[in-house]
């Protein structure tokens, strides 16, 4: 086995045994990415540099027993709207393409005492909104399991990353089912946490009611280590909770004997693909087996979530987006004709389709007549899903869900029609509606080779319930398995022949500094070969 | 499509978004908002008289800070990022006539 | 016969809290400092930068609330007012507009016309906006976030004054409660109290109300009373023409005396206002609320009926002294350390305000302390200076807040108490000015004065003026 195919638990452990340098590491992570990710796409930065410097700079660590945690000198790749001090944050947006935030995220922070080493910052749907890391201005991320398709999104950089073993795992951060989705799609594990457990200060807002960061790796132990290191109480946030147990890794019990288990009804009806909810069915046969409760049940409003969504995640957005005016930082346009012309000219250049259409969508909303109608409206909708979720949890422990009605499209499939990327995120939205912890689990493959992942939901600050469920469904389906990452290269190839990386023609039309980030994957792959 | 959204309209968003369409991209934003309002108002089909509109997943109240000064002079980490800059101030155009 | 107009004005007042720190970050809200040497990613708007309520912001409104009679809104939060200016880093404005801290108060003005209500529709909490420099050789502006997130209530009136008196006369009263409150020192020329007038006329019998108008830039008292009657001016000839007024904002130009509307058709003031989800709930429990209430300081009423019922002054005098809180403190601290309200009240209503007047200061802007007033009140008691002295000494004390001993010590202004030296320098006075011996031998006792200011000359004022006197009368006897 290759030290890029452990998961982030096990090289730890290598590392902590000394088996493994945190040098060694971390180069295998470089050179993978150096080979890969010309394919795939999923990192907007690498900081090989940096990187192999802050490696040795842990390894004295650990030996000083700085760093003891379970996950000391692991790389990680961060998602590209969480901000990283000294190395560019870009929110795979124009309009910020050089901007290198002087502070770090809470949650880097927290990752940078445990002693992780950051890799680069990884490709994502433009400022998170999107469903399929297709609306980055710095070209599309591919699926590593089959490269004409998406990877899902807007973390669609670091659970591609993760797939490919680039990255032993990675940080992504889910609005409407931002890591969740991609999970689903790539094959790997991601975990939303409850709102408020891990702190969003230093995350670029997109729907700041909704947003949170969250770990995405190859397992569900992962997932419950990595959240374990990122959660904390923190006052630079305001809505940050002070969560007393925050012990993720303790539910980690192959053990669901009693737990009551709820499937929807209606996610299961019209919309859904057939193969997609066998993978439910089969998920939830193994948990029965294992002495789970399993019934279904009504959740009900569910058609009401997405409305809801875009109408609250748009005008939270119009809003935060806003300070993103070529005066403090980012892309101020070249040619203008006073104040107002550079705050136009600015914004309409530097933002991309979708991002502009959301912020339209929200401003208007927002506008003068229309609040009440249309925010209030959703705000009290969204009170409503709240409580169909309470009513559910007081029957049941964990709710069962597919992640998505459908596997991953193909490239260009989703952006003609945004609505129905929108109707996308079907299951996963509601989630973040009513601020509950969801945890994608992969399954099986479809026909086509394609992966399903489901999701377990549990009910606010009920992490350890989900992380159980999912840890004793993921004993009985066996160890994570990876894509075959030779077809993904060569189909590549195919794929860049049709046209399709339009992202370059973007980067043409930027200046000569923003080439540069565009080929921080190659400055990686030299810097690697010139290091190792 | 039930919303119809005017040219006055999507110029009007405009100002409010500081955004600049072409006059291609204003059709395309007139199609996109009307359909994504018809789509919204299906909002309309649930009673939700008597509903307090919840911001907030969870009531959590006063958090507060202490009025203890705790930032020094960060201003060269500040205006590092600045598109223009001079004398210690980020720079714009002219905002008075 | 001409039609008489009535003229409506409600006022919003900013006040800038004298809190330490700024409303959502821990940057100091201290006055001066090159550009942007006070900020942080929060206040400069940077991406991922989070708000966090700075509680004193949350007192201290209370505060204002409480003292000016308003309810308290015990369930509050705050919204963002979106609009795009350089000054406004987030291009949004974390303000309130649904849940407003304090509601529904008013407070009593007087004015020569009588007594009366002005009722306070609503204060709220909110951030101040970055300062615009313009640069006139680059044709550019440059922003400075040194005031940007510092933290500031508005304080808004119902429409209830009539003329620039009853404004001048509120934003007195107001400038004193919070000043009273410590809550600000309401400077209005440095901007730490700000006025902005919302003004309409109707026809003298009319219900109904005009359209308004707001004017900003109001910099002084007298700007506001000249803007006020220019703009009642403005809006009754364009009545008179026929023509309507138009619902904007106009900047005072106090230079020109005139006005101008301040809309571009870049701003469509639609503010967009919703909840911040950035921050969370105020919730004011009864206990938190009872608590400012009990420690909210005297008030100048208050304070006023003490100094009458405590300290043998005019009411004249309580009401001068009681006008300023930094006056108001000078008197006590310094009648607490020497016990002689009297004189102390005398020191303050005499020269201090003499001098303020000369040096065109305001009473907020004395700088001595207590302490030195007192002691040279305790000098001239105890006969070690005399009252001439005394007024040199206090004008040392007034400027350069000096120590009165060292200084009386320092200069040799100590009175003569030598009986030998007083009686050489007294004979020769005696000596010099035989007429004035005559005339004083011969019945005219004005003579007497002019020995007594000879001596006193010849002493350089150091003589207390009994004592030569008794002694000259014994002499001459």
């Amino acid at each position: 086995m290759q030290l890029t195919d452990l998961t982030a638990l096990e090289m730890g452990r290598k590392i902590k045994e000394k088996e493994v340098s945190v040098r060694e590491a971390v180069q295998a992570s470089l050179d993978r990415i150096a080979q890969t990710d010309g394919g795939i796409n999923g990192f907007v930065t690498v900081d090989a540099e940096g990187a192999l410097a802050r490696a040795d700079e842990v390894q004295k660590g650990i030996a000083s027993g700085q760093y003891s945690g379970a996950l000391a000198g692991v790389p990680v790749a961060v998602k590209d709207n969480i901000c990283t001090e000294g190395l560019k944050t870009t929110c795979s947006s124009k309009i910020l393409y050089n901007f290198v935030p002087t502070y770090s995220a809470e949650a880097v922070l927290n990752m940078n005492r445990a002693g992780a080493v950051i890799l680069g910052k990884t490709n994502m749907d433009e400022f998170a909104m999107g469903s399929t890391t297709e609306t980055s201005a710095f070209g599309p991320t591919r699926n590593p399991w089959n490269p004409d398709h998406v990877p899902g999104g807007s973390s669609g950089g670091s659970c591609a990353a993760v797939a490919a073993c680039e990255a032993p795992y990675a940080l992504g951060s889910d609005t409407g089912g931002s890591i969740r989705q991609p999970a689903s799609f790539c094959g790997v594990t991601g975990l939303k946490p409850t709102y408020g457990t891990v702190s969003r200060y230093g995350l670029v807002a997109y729907g700041s009611s909704l947003d949170q960061i969250g770990p995405i790796a190859k397992d569900v132990s992962d997932c419950a280590a990595i959240l374990e290191m990122i959660a904390s109480y923190d006052k630079k946030d305001s809505t940050s909770i002070d969560r007393r147990e925050l012990d993720f890794t303790s539910a980690l019990v192959d053990d669901v004997k009693g737990l009551r288990v709820g499937i929807p009804s209606d996610y299961l009806g019209e919309g859904l693909d057939d193969e997609v909810r066998a993978a439910v069915m089969k998920a939830a046969d193994v948990l029965r087996e294992k002495g789970a409760v399993v019934e279904e049940f009504d959740l009900s409003l569910v058609e009401y979530a997405i409305p809801a969504y875009y109408v609250i995640a748009s005008a939270e957005a119009s809003s935060n987006l806003a300070r993103f005016d070529g005066v403090k930082y980012g892309y101020r346009a070249k040619d203008y004709d006073g104040l107002h012309s550079m705050y136009k000219k600015s914004r309409s250049e530097g933002f991309g389709e979708e991002v502009k259409r959301r912020i339209m969508l929200g401003s208007f909303v927002l506008s003068s007549g229309y609040y009440d109608a249309y925010y209030l409206k959703a705000l009290r909708t969204k009170a409503l899903i709240k409580q169909s979720f309470d009513r559910a949890f007081e029957k049941y422990d964990v709710i069962l869900a597919p992640a998505s009605p459908t596997t991953a499209p193909r490239l260009g499939e989703s952006l003609s029609d945004p609505l129905k990327m929108y109707l996308g995120d079907i299951y996963t939205i509601s989630v973040n509606l009513a601020g509950l912890p969801g945890i994608s689990v992969p399954v099986c493959t479809d026909g086509k080779g394609l992966p399903i992942g489901v999701q377990l939901i549990g009910d606010c600050f009920k992490e350890k319930n989900i992380i159980r469920a999912a840890y004793a469904y993921e004993q009985a389906r066996g160890r994570w398995v990876a894509p075959e990452l030779a077809a993904c290269e060569k189909k590549y190839d195919g794929a860049k022949a049709c046209g399709l990386n339009n992202a370059y023609e973007i980067h043409e039309a930027v200046s000569g500094e923003m080439r540069k980030i565009c080929g921080g994957v190659q400055k990686a792959a030299s810097a690697a070969k010139e290091v190792g | 499509m039930a919303n119809i959204i005017s040219d006055e309209t999507i110029e009007y968003v405009g100002i409010l978004a500081k955004l600049e369409l072409s006059d291609e991209e204003k059709e395309q934003a007139k199609r996109d908002i009307g359909r994504m309002l018809d789509y919204v108002d299906k909002l309309n089909e649930l009673d939700t008289s008597g509903v307090e509109p919840l911001s907030h997943v969870f009531p959590v109240n006063n958090v507060f800070r202490e009025d203890v000064v705790t930032n020094g002079d960060e201003r060269e980490k500040i205006l590092e990022n600045a598109p223009a800059e001079k004398d210690g101030a980020f720079k714009v155009p002219k905002t008075v006539e | 016969m001409a039609k008489q107009y009535e003229t409506v004005i409600g006022l919003e007042v900013h006040v800038e809290l004298a809190t330490k720190t700024k409303i959502f970050c821990g940057c100091s809200t201290a006055f001066g400092g090159a550009p942007n040497t006070h900020t942080c990613p929060v206040c400069t708007g940077m991406p991922g930068s989070l708000p966090v309520l700075n509680k004193q912001v949350v007192e201290y409104a209370m505060a204002v609330g409480l003292a000016t009679n308003c309810q308290i809104h015990q369930y509050c939060k705050f919204d963002r007012k979106n609009y795009f200016y350089p000054d406004n880093p987030q291009n949004y404005q974390i303000s309130q507009l649904y849940l407003p801290i304090c509601h529904d108060g008013g407070i009593e003005i007087e004015t020569a016309a009588g007594k009366k209500v002005i009722g306070i529709h609503e204060i709220h909490m909110e951030e101040d906006a970055g300062k615009l420099i313009h640069d006139e050789w680059e044709d550019c502006s440059l922003v400075d976030y040194n005031r940007s997130g510092v933290p500031l209530i508005e304080i808004v009136s119902e429409p209830d004054m009539r003329n620039a008196d009853e404004v001048i006369a509120y934003l007195d009263k107001l400038r004193l409660i919070v000043q009273y409150l410590g809550a600000s020192d309401c400077k209005l020329q440095e901007g730490s109290m700000r006025a902005d007038v919302n003004l309409s006329v109707r026809e003298v019998g009319s219900e109904k109300f005009g359209t308004r108008t707001e004017m900003k830039n109001l910099n002084s008292f007298k700007a506001i009373a000249r803007a006020i009657d220019g703009e009642r001016a403005r809006q009754i000839e364009l009545l008179e023409e026929g023509k309507p007024v138009i619902q904007e904002t106009r900047r005072w130009d106090d230079n020109k005396e005139y006005s101008y509307p301040m809309r571009s058709k870049e701003d469509a003031h639609d503010y967009r206002y919703f909840p911040d989800p950035d921050l969370v709930p105020v919730v004011i429990s009864d206990e938190w609320l009872q608590a400012v209430k009990d420690r909210q300081p005297e008030l100048r009423t208050e304070k006023l009926a003490r100094y009458k019922r405590e300290f043998d002054i005019p009411d004249y005098d309580a009401g001068i002294l009681t006008e300023s809180k930094r006056m108001a403190d000078i008197f006590e601290e310094t009648t607490a350390l020497c016990g002689k309200p009297k004189k102390v009240s005398n020191w303050l209503m005499g020269e201090t305000l003499r001098l303020l007047k000369e040096e065109n200061m305001e009473p907020d802007e004395l700088g001595f302390s207590p302490a030195h007033l007192a002691k040279l009140i305790e000098l001239v008691e105890a006969g070690t200076i005399n009252q001439t002295v005394a007024k040199e000494v206090f004008e040392r004390i007034f400027y350069d807040n000096a120590d009165p001993e060292k200084y009386v010590e320092e200069h040799g202004l100590k009175t003569v108490n030598d009986e030998g030296e007083l009686k050489r320098v007294v004979e020769e006075v005696i000596a010099a000015n035989p007429q004035s011996v005559a005339d004083y031998k011969g019945g005219k006792d004005k003579a007497l004065g002019f020995l007594v200011g000879q001596t006193m000359k010849a002493m350089k004022g150091k003589a207390n003026p009994g004592a030569v006197n008794k002694l000259l009368k014994e002499l001459l006897a």
